[in-house]
Order: C-alpha cells, then sequence, then structure tokens
C-alpha cells in the first residue's frame, strides 16, 4: 500500500473557471480500475513525477468504475503544473483515502448540502449519488456560494440537479451585470431555505457542509439553531497532507489526523478538536 | 527474563565477535562544548575502547539510523508523457545499537506503535527496525532528565539485551533467542544474590538522583482546560520556530514530502524529509491560508500532541523525557517548565 500508486492517464480536462478544472482520469491497469473503489467524500492522493503530491476530494460518481473526477485549483506548483496537461498525460493516484459522508445512514431523509466556493468539489460525489439513489431520499437542497458568478463551478449540471427534484439555491457575493439570483453570503441564502421548513422537517435532515475554513461556524451555527442535532452534520475539512496514511502529521487537528479520521467528520467530533474550525 | 552476569573484559570479546559481521552503532565522544563538558554522539564504531558506556546522552538520538533526516521514498525514470517509479525500502545491512539508554528503546517502542501499527505500517522504517539488534545499557539521570516521569526510565521490551554496570561486571537481561545465543561465545554465568543485592542498590541510587520532575496527572484534561491559557503565548514569544526540539527528539517522526526533477528531464524523485510542527508553514495549505499562523499556536500544538493526542490513541505519551529538546532549545524552554506552567505551578 505504501507508495503503491495506480498508473493513471487523464482522459480529460474540462475547464471549469479561470482557476479550476475538473480532470478526469483512469487507471491504467484493468484489473486495478475495477478493483478501486471509493465512497462519497473520500479523496486521493495524486501524483506527477518530480513535479509533486497532494491530496485531492473526489468530484464524481462511485458507482462509476471506469474514471474518477477531480476538481482542482490552480493554487501551488502541482496543481498549476496540471493546469497545463492535456490529454493523454500520465500520472499517478493512491488511495482512496479517509473517511466517506454515510449516505447509506442518510437514506429516508431530508439532505441539506452546503458549499462555499470550491467547497462544492467534494459534494459533487454524494449529489451524484443521491441523484443516482434519488426515491431513497426525502427533501434534497443544495445551497452554494460563491464569490461572483464566474466563480461558479459545475454550471451546466444545475438544470440536471434540478430535473432530479434537487432544490439548487444559488448566491453570489458579488454579482455582474448579466446575474440575475441572489446577492449576499451563503448564510443569507442557508437561512431562505431553512425558513419554510417545519419541525417535521429538521426532525429528520442531514447535513453536509464544506467550504473555506471561515464558513463551518456560521453554517453549523444557524443549522444547530434550527434543530438539526450536531451528530447529522458532516463537513469535510482541507488539511495539508503529505502521506494521506497518518504518518506525515501535516494534517493533524486536535488529538488525531485529517486523513485517517477525516476528512469528513461529524460535527459533534469537530467541536470537541481544537482549533479544527 | 533471563539474568546473566558477564566480566568487563568479556564484553570487549562479545563486541568483537559482533563487529566481524556486522555494523555497530554506539555512543562515542564527539567533540567538547563550550563548558569544557563532552559532547557525545551515536556513530558506527569498529573498536570497543572508542565506545564510551558511560556516556550521560547525545545531543542527537539515534533515530538518523531508521528515521534518516532525508529518505528517497522512490524513484522515477521519465521518457516523455511516460514514466516507471521504482520503491526501495532502502533496507540497510543489520544494524547492532550498542548502548541505548532505556528512554531511547522507549522512544522506539513508540515509534513503533504509530509507524508499525495496523493502519498503513510504513515499511521503510520497518525494515530498518526489523533488522536491528539492541543492546541498552543503564545510566544514571543528569539533571535535565524526567524520564521518570514519563514512565520511560525503565524499559521492558523492544530490545535484546539490557546491561547495567554493577562494578567490576555487567549485569545482563537477555529478552531475544539472538542475544542468548550470541552469549555463548564470552563466558557468562547465572548471577548471584550479592549480584541481584548490587543491581537493586543501582536502581535505587538512580532512582534518589532525579532532579527534573513533571506532573502527568490528568494532564491530558488540563491541556484541554488551559487550551486558552495566556502561558502558551508566553512561550511562544520566546520560541524562535526553528524546530530544532523536533531534531533532537527521539520520537519525533513528522515529515513533508518533495519531488525534484534530475537536470537531464529524464530522472525523478520522491524525497522525504523530517519536518518540525514548530516551523511556519507546517499547517500552510495551498492558496496560503496557514492554520498555525503563530509560534504559540505551533508550540502548543506539538506539547498537544505528545501529551494528549498520543496519550488519547496510545494511553502513553510520546514523550520519554529524555530532555534533549530542553538541553538543545536555543531559548531554553524546556518541558518540565512549560508543563508546569500550564498546571500553574512555578516549575
Amino acid at each position: 500500500m505504501y507508495e503503491y500508486t495506480y498508473k493513471s492517464e487523464i482522459t480529460r480536462v474540462s475547464r471549469l473557471t479561470d482557476k479550476e478544472n475538473l480532470y478526469r482520469i483512469r487507471i491504467i491497469d484493468q484489473n486495478d480500475r475495477k478493483r478501486f473503489s471509493f465512497k462519497p467524500g473520500q479523496f486521493v492522493m495524486l501524483e506527477v513525477p518530480g513535479i509533486g503530491e497532494a491530496p485531492f476530494s473526489i468530484s464524481s460518481s462511485p458507482s462509476s468504475h471506469e474514471d474518477v473526477e477531480l476538481c482542482i485549483r490552480k493554487a501551488g506548483n502541482l496543481t498549476n503544473y496540471l493546469s497545463r496537461a492535456s490529454r493523454g498525460m500520465r500520472v499517478g493516484i493512491r488511495g482512496p483515502f479517509g473517511t466517506s459522508f454515510p449516505m447509506e445512514n442518510m437514506q429516508g431523509q431530508n439532505i441539506l448540502l452546503i458549499a462555499g466556493g470550491l467547497g462544492l468539489a467534494p459534494l459533487r460525489s454524494p449529489i451524484a449519488y443521491v441523484q443516482e439513489n434519488r426515491t431513497h431520499f426525502g427533501h434534497v437542497d443544495i445551497i452554494y456560494g460563491a464569490k461572483t458568478p464566474s466563480h461558479l463551478l459545475f454550471t451546466y449540471q444545475y438544470d440536471m440537479w434540478r430535473r432530479d427534484e434537487i432544490g439548487l439555491s444559488i448566491i453570489v457575493e458579488k454579482a455582474d451585470s448579466l446575474w440575475k439570483g441572489q446577492v449576499g453570503l451563503i448564510t443569507n441564502a442557508l437561512e431562505a431555505v431553512i425558513a419554510g421548513k417545519d419541525a417535521a422537517y429538521i426532525h429528520n435532515t442531514s447535513a453536509i457542509v464544506c467550504g473555506p475554513p471561515v464558513v463551518f461556524k456560521f453554517i453549523c451555527n444557524i443549522l444547530s439553531e434550527i434543530g438539526v442535532p450536531m451528530q447529522k452534520m458532516f463537513v469535510s475539512l482541507e488539511r495539508r497532507m503529505h502521506c494521506g496514511m497518518g504518518k506525515c502529521c501535516r494534517c493533524n487537528v486536535g488529538s488525531t489526523y485529517t486523513c485517517l479520521s477525516g476528512p469528513v467528520f461529524d460535527y459533534w467530533t469537530v467541536m470537541n478538536l481544537k482549533e479544527a474550525i | 527474563m533471563i539474568f546473566r552476569v558477564l566480566d568487563k573484559e568479556e564484553l570487549v570479546k562479545f563486541f568483537d565477535h559482533l563487529s566481524a559481521n556486522n555494523a555497530i552503532v554506539g555512543p562515542v565522544e564527539s567533540g567538547i562544548d563550550r563548558k569544557g563538558k563532552p559532547i557525545y554522539a551515536f556513530e558506527q564504531v569498529s573498536d570497543f575502547a572508542k565506545m564510551r558506556l558511560d556516556y550521560t546522552t547525545t545531543k542527537l538520538p539515534s533515530k538518523r539510523y531508521f528515521l534518516p533526516f532525508k529518505e528517497d521514498l522512490a524513484v522515477f525514470k521519465v521518457e516523455g508523457d511516460e514514466w516507471h517509479k521504482t520503491i526501495d525500502f532502502n533496507c540497510d545491512k543489520a544494524t547492532v545499537f550498542f548502548g541505548l539508554h532505556a528512554c531511547d528503546i522507549n522512544a522506539l517502542n513508540k515509534l513503533d506503535k504509530v509507524l508499525l501499527g495496523n493502519v498503513y505500517p510504513m515499511p521503510y522504517y520497518a525494515a530498518k527496525r526489523k533488522n536491528m539488534f539492541i543492546i541498552g545499557v543503564g545510566c544514571l539521570p543528569q539533571p535535565f532528565c524526567f524520564c521518570r516521569s514519563m514512565g520511560a526510565d525503565t524499559v521492558l521490551h523492544g530490545f535484546d539485551m539490557f546491561l547495567t554496570d554493577i562494578g567490576s561486571r555487567y549485569f545482563v537481561e537477555i529478552l531475544s533467542a539472538n542475544a542468548y545465543n550470541f552469549l555463548q561465545c564470552i563466558k557468562t554465568r547465572a548471577p548471584e544474590e550479592a549480584d541481584n543485592l548490587l543491581y537493586m542498590k543501582f536502581v535505587s541510587e538512580k532512582n534518589k538522583m532525579f532532579a527534573s520532575r513533571v506532573d502527568t496527572t490528568d494532564l491530558t484534561k488540563i491541556l484541554d482546560m488551559e487550551f486558552q491559557s495566556p502561558v502558551w503565548k508566553q512561550w511562544g514569544d520566546k520560541c524562535l520556530g526553528c524546530g530544532t526540539c523536533s531534531n533532537v527528539c527521539p520520537t519525533c517522526y513528522c515529515y513533508g514530502v518533495e519531488e525534484t526533477v534530475n537536470v537531464n528531464l529524464r530522472a525523478a524523485k520522491k524525497t522525504k524529509t523530517l519536518y518540525s510542527c514548530n516551523v511556519i508553514d507546517f499547517a500552510e495549505v495551498a492558496g496560503g491560508h496557514n492554520f498555525r499562523p503563530e509560534r504559540s499556536t505551533r508550540l502548543k500544538y506539538r506539547y498537544y500532541h505528545k501529551h494528549r493526542g498520543f496519550v488519547e490513541a496510545y494511553e502513553e505519551s510520546l514523550c520519554v523525557g529524555c530532555g534533549r529538546c530542553g538541553e538543545s532549545c536555543l531559548a531554553g524552554i524546556t518541558v518540565p517548565e512549560v508543563i508546569a506552567s500550564v498546571r500553574g505551578e512555578e516549575a
């Protein structure tokens, strides 16, 4: 396992915004590809020999065994190199690592999927799971906030999500001349969505939250106030990682590691980890 | 446990037998410090006389032999878009560690828990660890040693044999069949009551000598309760964020990984380098957000990991009380003082 890399090929690069691309990646060995399976919320370590290796949440459906998709922002050495990648480039992936969103336990429940900015990337996998098993869930709402309309990710999927009876509430901090939707903070959008819900709805709701460090507390506070239990709120945390296996210590939060006990934590656990959010 | 007694001259013969076929690492005097005191280091030795089994402590722990500061995890052959990865666990031949103190053997046992544990054992470490023959040696505490407080002043496993100086002879604990077999090449005898008494006298005198103490009672809870304590800021203001404490720590294993390309662009390398949680970019993520930008939060985190996180995971502390970090700290920060201040006590 240690250092065992699935040699893989980039099969497609789709531009999502100025800074983010969606990379479709296929494990080259057929047997490895069949064996590779993951759960929504897990991550892989993506490696380009000589350039670097970093953790990325998987953004695709867990039921697809052909390719995995990673939504990656240009932010450092490795990701800038990747942004110049083209089809056919060989990369390595290790994993999958970490905990996942307990989708099976959420069956029969309403789901709030709340994403700020790039936080939509790890949520696309549970969204795909919900789409494929739509009848297993009650009301499903996505609340998504971004800086400006040009920062919005996966715009081409919004209609499909709505068609699958997934509510979609999008808010931007700063509108442009073409924007007709909501303007404000993600908390405003969340408050608007839950304003119309009754106690029976809240009683049977799980939440999945991902965003930049600053949003977790605000979102989870609102959810706590309306009565969503802490153990039914799930967050996906971002940390620096160099191994993915609980060895390098870089992703340490409180008394544990994000790579082993996370990246998906329930809110109760997170509240008990110092400096986690 | 099997006990034997051997004359001191026999140990020289034992060393010579061992060194005929094995690399031996032992404590040697490597220099003199500003105060005129000898500096000790673990070095490869081929002559028993060069070793100083009466050494006080070494500046650096023995970890560089099994957790090297820099280690290649993999090398790549690159040709255009195609590459081939080769993994080498860098398993050297068997190494004898001659004369480790109890704290350093306890440190190895603690490292084993993380690095050989059931989730993702680390083969680079295992390859070296499983290839060690360890001879421990009893020691007397230095003023900065607080191993007794950490329960690391004696060691129960993780070595092959353990020597205690009882005057003209060594009292030997034998833990492995390897050690038992190898001891057949020299003269040893079963200990008599007089030898046992000498051993117990050594231990009780040693116990009276501890000058540094750490109160670990309820420490995990206290660290949580005092998470916002102003003492962290005070220590953080003193701390230089240099990472020396981690470098000299026998149980610090955190690391970073870097990939580099060969100048001819035909090869690449993935290198692991030991790191320190006190260094500024330890928890910085892509895009520049730093989860621990202040020295005080990084210093606090180090104590938190050693004395709380590890205790939660393994029911023991990740500190063996060797005191090396305090001795090497350029700002003079020591573990007993930091813990005492968190507990609201004078050190």
